[in-house]
């Protein structure tokens, strides 16, 4: 999973070449945002194949827990509108770049990121209160599945949000130059697919397990 | 848990003779190749000019090399595993006792596949794709090397396994619960993880990257539909690849999972349910078929119409075929086990899909018997192999959709008749494709033409040996022989497993001759120098560079407008044009980041298969900071000035017109 | 030197012909089988209709229009022609829609989950794979053996298939189908034998290292008084095979002698089925089902729902069985076998 974050931190690195060099900018960035977009495809049918693993085995729960005895949904409800939002806020700083405004990017990106840092927090805790309670992906499939699917999502928005950091570093040192707007297009594209993930997480799993 | 996890001196399989033995002739091999290197003071142009080159043509160079390499290895297990069967009949044991044997088995089906016919489809569309479409490179260069370094860093992964621990002894689909901690405790299964998984993620990304160079990056005026065939077939396999390999990545990270964090996705407690695997590997497995054969199809097509110097018949058929190949390869999956019990109806189902298949291929194989006729076909190596494809592809798509028919598959199932069957496309479909392009792309990539009259005894010996191998195994599968089995003692059988032992041989007498090959051409390249560029009388618009092609491929990118570029601009007269002044060529700078990054990548795969933490983390970090060394370096790329250009195209284009005038007055 | 293509291909047709009498699935003795033979010969006759020619044409179009023959017609631009589009379109669609509903009804008539029409009473074997031997629970007879089963000629066999390790094939080549062996999971083979004889059984699916030697005899006894009399053998064994038994023999050995057990606690073939399911879950999941199908198109699983559906509808059968024989009784039983009768006759 790292490696295909990193691999994805690397499409966004514009250095390819091109013919016509005095606008060869513009044709970058518009490979890499392509580039990218296609990666984001593989990103999806990697999800794709883990929720079919879900709904296949969501009904094994081995004598243990289903998901009606473990999902709150309240709790579920406020980490799903902290990622909701932060999906928003990533908007507005996307605008703020596009207009050159480097503060405002900056301070739109930092939210952002304290929004994800929340629905981070969060699931760590449903996480650690499941193992806790000795309902961990050990104790049987519908766990498994449950813990691969919602932490595979939980590690994309933790390398999300690492690849964020970095942004920010970089936009505060280069300003809101073509590579770094570039990188935060692409970083944007990953940001609200994650977003759409979740939804889909937010129904399957938690909407319909619950009911 | 100790400093080196699970690593201990005993891991290194000493009461192994055959293993030490081949250890010792590798290191000597390698010790023999590293003092060559020093002697003609190689190792700056080896590291400087290859290993850290972002030029897609030496990528391919050394894809193709990765295959050759790995070819000796996956047929050192075929050659072991057909003596073993000769030896082991009526009872006796042979000599491969099942730990060994079991392994060998899987590792030749693993290195066949991923790592033979896969970087050599690859090695092949990079050596080829971009120059096809008249690009100076591939949309993502460094990507590129990375994806290399990625697929190699499996490779090394599986020939580190033959002499620290073991390899997996799970047949190459490493079905669960077999593969699962309980009934496989060894490292076998995680080194098969780790390598599939760190190879499969680099060919996901060259996946990506061509697809983007494909639709992005081709020449003025190339609509997509005029585009070559082999770049056609190679866009759909790029597909394939962007669509299915996330799929096995999928399905190596939950049996991870399992095996590593005690998950139960595929256990037989807990829960878990193994079918799944079994499912979703071939959701994956099925279409990787297509990735491998596609490519080969887009060869042949190549191969016939250059050497019947004629167009190709029914270009548009031949790329919606390949498109209702690569979408019908998505469907059919379930055909790999009609024997689980699913109902008539899915089994049924799946099994018209599957035949639904050969109506494109069926159509492919029209399209080149009718660009044959009314051509002049020149026998070379490359035609011969293609000649050998259609007849020997034609027998195994027939066994092929004999085995879709459900209710023939219930008694074939899983026997020798498979085996045959999937050797007759692999082998006589992508590998004699991938030889064919080879043979003619060979001095293009290199500048000097191979000799044929080797080439033409090699592919005799592989013909040959592959019916003397394989159609026994047919008959096998008749008489009840199912696959992987350590020893027999049915006194029918024997006379064909001897017979398949021959064949193995044969084949063998035919990689031989392709090194001696190589090595004679090589010996002799100054007699058989290709000095224009255009050997055969090509097509497309490879053939419109030197031999090889200039670093960045085109001093201007060429203006298309027909399917076959480069015969298009020599009927106008449009070829071998020289400029008044060229513009500057912006080009990347190459780079160590990838062969460093991904032997971080190795060691974190290492350090997994051996439990040693802190090395995983550490190469880890590593590949992360060297990642960003790289994505914050500003020196990635540089400008050829355009004397710089015109110097090396004139150079180029007198030798051209030296060389055309003595044709012509020959 | 086409020629010499051309005859390793006509020594391949040969060998098939030869391979016909000498013992394998084209030697068929029970009509399952005699039906995968001529389903196989049919549907290859009819795929040479189109191999025969194209291979033919590959040679002859080679030979005829070599470089040099330039008293042969070149046309170098020519690359369309509608019709043998259409006609190359066509040959191939109209084999594949012959061969299409051959394989839709032959599919259906051959599934191996139907029981066959015969006007002789079936009998019942389960069938257990281990590592690395096969054991042949008779619930009809209370008896069970090891590397051997014996059944009676021109009776209909009805199969249930377990494995307690990883999976196998249960496969009889001269019988007819094979169908895989899964733990947590019965699946089931109809077969039976037209002719007496022995046929060699094996596993087809590879499964571990002492995968080779996981063969067994199937005994087709030509009357079924000779059946009674290798009943009658094996109940004259004094071993029960109880669960104490069983996890003796389930324990990892290689070339299994045969071994007969006179007697069988009963409803053994449940527990080894049932020690990998709990239960309740499954009760639960039972529940589900419906709300299940509607997901089950995500990612292409549809070859998975089924046999997820067999599971647990074989279960439920399993279950349905153990409450009709015990009724108060929650059956637990991985703990406790004996209370899972499975109302399998004595």
């Amino acid at each position: 999973m790292s490696i295909a974050i990193q691999a994805d931190l690397h499409v966004a690195h514009p250095h390819e070449h091109n013919d016509q060099h005095h606008d060869k900018h513009h044709d970058t960035s518009a490979n890499t945002l392509f580039g990218f977009w296609i990666y984001l495809m593989t990103d999806c049918i990697l999800f794709a194949s883990v929720f079919a693993t879900y709904a296949v085995l969501y009904m094994n729960t081995d004598g243990g827990v289903s998901g009606k005895d473990i999902f709150e949904l309240d709790f579920v409800l406020i980490e799903t509108a902290a990622l909701l939002v932060s999906s928003i806020t990533y908007g507005v700083a996307m605008i703020c770049a596009k207009h050159q405004k480097q503060a405002a990017t900056l301070g739109w990106l930092l939210v952002t990121f304290a929004l994800g840092c929340v629905f981070i927090a969060m699931e760590v805790y449903e996480f650690h209160h499941l193992i806790e309670h000795g309902n961990g992906p050990d104790r049987s499939a519908f766990l498994s599945a449950f813990f691969a699917l919602v932490g595979m999502h939980g590690l994309h928005v933790t390398a999300g949000l690492i690849w964020m950091l970095i942004m920010m570093v970089e936009v505060l040192k280069t300003g809101l130059t073509n590579r770094s707007v570039t990188r935060l297009s692409c970083l944007s594209l990953f940001w609200h697919f994650l977003d759409i993930v979740w939804v889909g997480v937010f129904t399957v799993v938690y909407l319909l397990g619950a009911l | 848990m100790s400093f080196f996890g699970k690593l201990t001196l005993e891991s290194i399989p000493y009461h192994e003779p055959i293993i030490m033995v081949t250890l010792a002739v590798v290191g000597v091999i390698g010790l023999i190749i590293a003092a060559l290197i020093t002697k003609h003071q190689k190792w700056g142009v080896l590291w400087h000019d290859w290993l850290t080159s972002v030029d897609h043509k030496r990528l391919g160079i050394m894809y193709i090399l990765l295959a050759l390499v790995m070819l000796i290895r996956g047929f050192s297990d075929a050659i072991m595993m057909r003596t073993q069967q000769a030896l082991a009949t009526n009872g006796a044991a042979g000599y491969l006792p099942p730990e060994h044997y079991d392994q060998i088995f899987t590792a030749h089906g693993v290195i066949m596949i991923i790592f033979m016919a896969m970087p050599f489809m690859i090695g092949l569309m990079n050596l080829i794709l971009p120059l096809q479409i008249g690009a100076r490179d591939v949309a993502f260069p460094f990507l590129n090397n990375l994806s290399f370094w990625l697929t190699t860093s499996g490779a090394v992964l599986i020939n580190i396994s033959l002499g620290l621990g073991e390899f997996a002894k799970t047949g190459w689909v490493a079905y669960p619960p077999l593969s699962e901690l309980a009934y496989s405790p060894g490292v076998g299964v995680d080194y098969y993880i780790w390598a599939l998984q760190i190879s499969g993620i680099g060919t996901t990304l060259t996946g990506v990257n061509f697809i983007a160079t494909v639709l992005k990056m081709r020449a003025p005026g190339m609509k997509l539909m005029q585009m070559p065939i082999f770049t056609w077939t190679c866009t759909w396999a790029n597909i394939l690849i962007v669509a299915s390999f996330p799929i096995l990545t999928a399905v190596l990270g939950l049996l991870t999972l399992d095996r590593y964090l005690d998950f139960h996705f595929f256990t037989n407690d807990g829960g878990g349910n193994a079918m799944m695997y079994i499912n979703l590997f071939w959701a994956w497995g099925h279409p990787e078929v297509y990735i491998l054969i596609l490519p080969a199809f887009g060869i042949f097509s190549e191969v016939i119409s250059t050497f019947t110097s004629k167009r190709l018949f029914g270009y548009s058929s031949m790329v919606w075929a390949s498109g209702a190949i690569s979408i019908l390869g998505f469907i059919v999956w379930l055909h790999h086990f009609f024997t689980m019990g699913s109902s008539a109806n899915v089994n049924a189902f799946f099994g018209v899909m599957t035949m639904v298949i050969a109506v494109p291929t069926g159509v492919k194989l029209f399209n080149w018997l009718f660009t044959i006729y009314r051509g002049r076909l020149r026998i070379t190596v490359p035609v011969l192999w293609t000649l050998g494809f259609m007849v020997t592809f034609t027998i195994g798509g027939m066994t092929g959709v004999l085995l879709a028919v459900p209710g023939a598959d219930y008694v074939l199932h899983n026997s020798l008749f498979l085996i045959a069957h999937f050797h007759n496309t692999i082998l006589g479909g992508a590998v004699f494709g991938y030889m064919a392009g080879f043979a003619f792309w060979f001095p293009k990539a290199m500048g000097f033409h191979l000799n044929e009259r080797l080439g033409k005894a090699s592919f005799w010996c592989w013909q040959v040996g592959f019916y003397v191998a394989f159609m026994p195994l047919y008959v096998l599968g008749f008489l009840g022989m199912t696959r992987r089995i350590n020893h027999t003692d049915n006194p029918a059988w024997n006379f064909w497993i001897y017979f398949a032992a021959v064949g193995a041989f044969i084949i063998l007498a035919g990689i031989i001759l392709q090194f001696v090959q190589l090595y004679v051409s090589f010996r002799d390249r100054e007699q058989n120098l290709d000095t224009t560029g255009d050997p055969w009388n090509g097509h497309t618009l490879e053939w419109s560079t030197s031999s090889p092609p200039q670093f960045y491929n085109f001093a201007k990118l060429p203006h298309v407008s027909d399917i076959d570029a480069f015969t298009d601009m020599k009927e106008k007269g449009q070829a071998y044009q020289r400029e008044q002044t060229y513009q500057p060529i912006h080009m990347p700078k190459n780079t160590a980041s990838g062969i460093l990054i991904a032997a971080c990548i190795t060691a974190v795969g290492f350090a997994a298969i051996w439990h040693i933490w802190w090395l995983a983390i550490v190469g880890f970090a590593g590949a992360f900071v060297l990642f960003l060394v790289r994505a914050y370096d500003n020196d990635v790329d540089y400008y050829v000035q355009p004397d710089d250009v015109t110097r090396i195209e004139n150079a180029h284009l007198d030798n051209v017109t030296a060389n055309l005038t003595n044709v012509v007055r020959g | 030197m086409f020629i010499r293509k051309l005859s390793k291909a006509m020594l391949a047709a040969g060998a098939l012909m030869l391979a016909g009498c000498e013992g394998g699935v084209l030697d068929p003795k029970g009509q399952v089988g005699m039906d995968e033979k001529h389903l196989i010969v049919v549907a290859t006759l009819l795929m040479l209709i189109v191999v025969i020619p194209v291979i033919f044409m590959t040679l002859y179009f080679a030979w005829k229009y070599r470089d040099g023959r330039d008293h042969e017609i070149y046309a170098p631009k020519w690359a369309h022609s509608k019709t043998i589009e259409i006609v190359v379109w066509l040959i191939p669609i109209v084999i594949v829609i012959i061969l299409g509903v051959i394989t839709w009804d032959s599919t259906h008539k051959l599934d191996p989950y139907k029981p066959l029409e015969h006007d002789a009473k079936p009998i019942t074997v389960q069938v257990v794979s281990l590592d690395w031997k096969w054991l042949f629970i008779y619930p009809e007879y209370g008896i069970a053996s090891v590397n051997e089963l014996a059944f009676p000629t021109n009776v209909p066999v009805n199969f249930k298939i377990t494995s307690d390790t990883a999976m196998n094939s249960f496969f009889i080549p001269q019988l007819g189908s094979q169908i895989y062996s899964m733990a947590g999971m019965a699946t089931k083979l109809h077969l039976i034998a037209n002719e007496p004889g022995t046929f060699k059984g094996i596993s087809a699916n590879y499964s571990g290292a002492g995968f080779a030697g996981m063969k067994f005899n199937a005994i087709a006894t030509p009357t079924a008084d000779d059946f009674d009399a290798w009943v009658t053998k094996v109940k004259q064994q004094a071993s029960t095979l109880d669960v104490e038994q069983y996890k003796q023999l389930a324990k990892k050995s290689e070339n299994n002698p045969v071994q007969y057990f006179g007697s069988v606690q009963r409803g053994m073939f449940n527990y080894i089925v049932m020690q990998y399911m709990h239960p309740d879950s499954n009760m639960k999941s039972m529940g589900s089902m419906e709300g299940m199908e509607g997901m089950h198109d995500m990612g292409n699983m549809e070859g998975m729902d089924h046999a997820q559906h067999m599971q647990h509808m074989q279960h439920m059968k399993d279950m349905d069985a153990g409450q009709h024989s015990q009724h108060s009784t929650p059956s637990h039983s991985t703990t406790e076998p004996s209370s899972t009768v499975s109302g399998e006759a004595e």
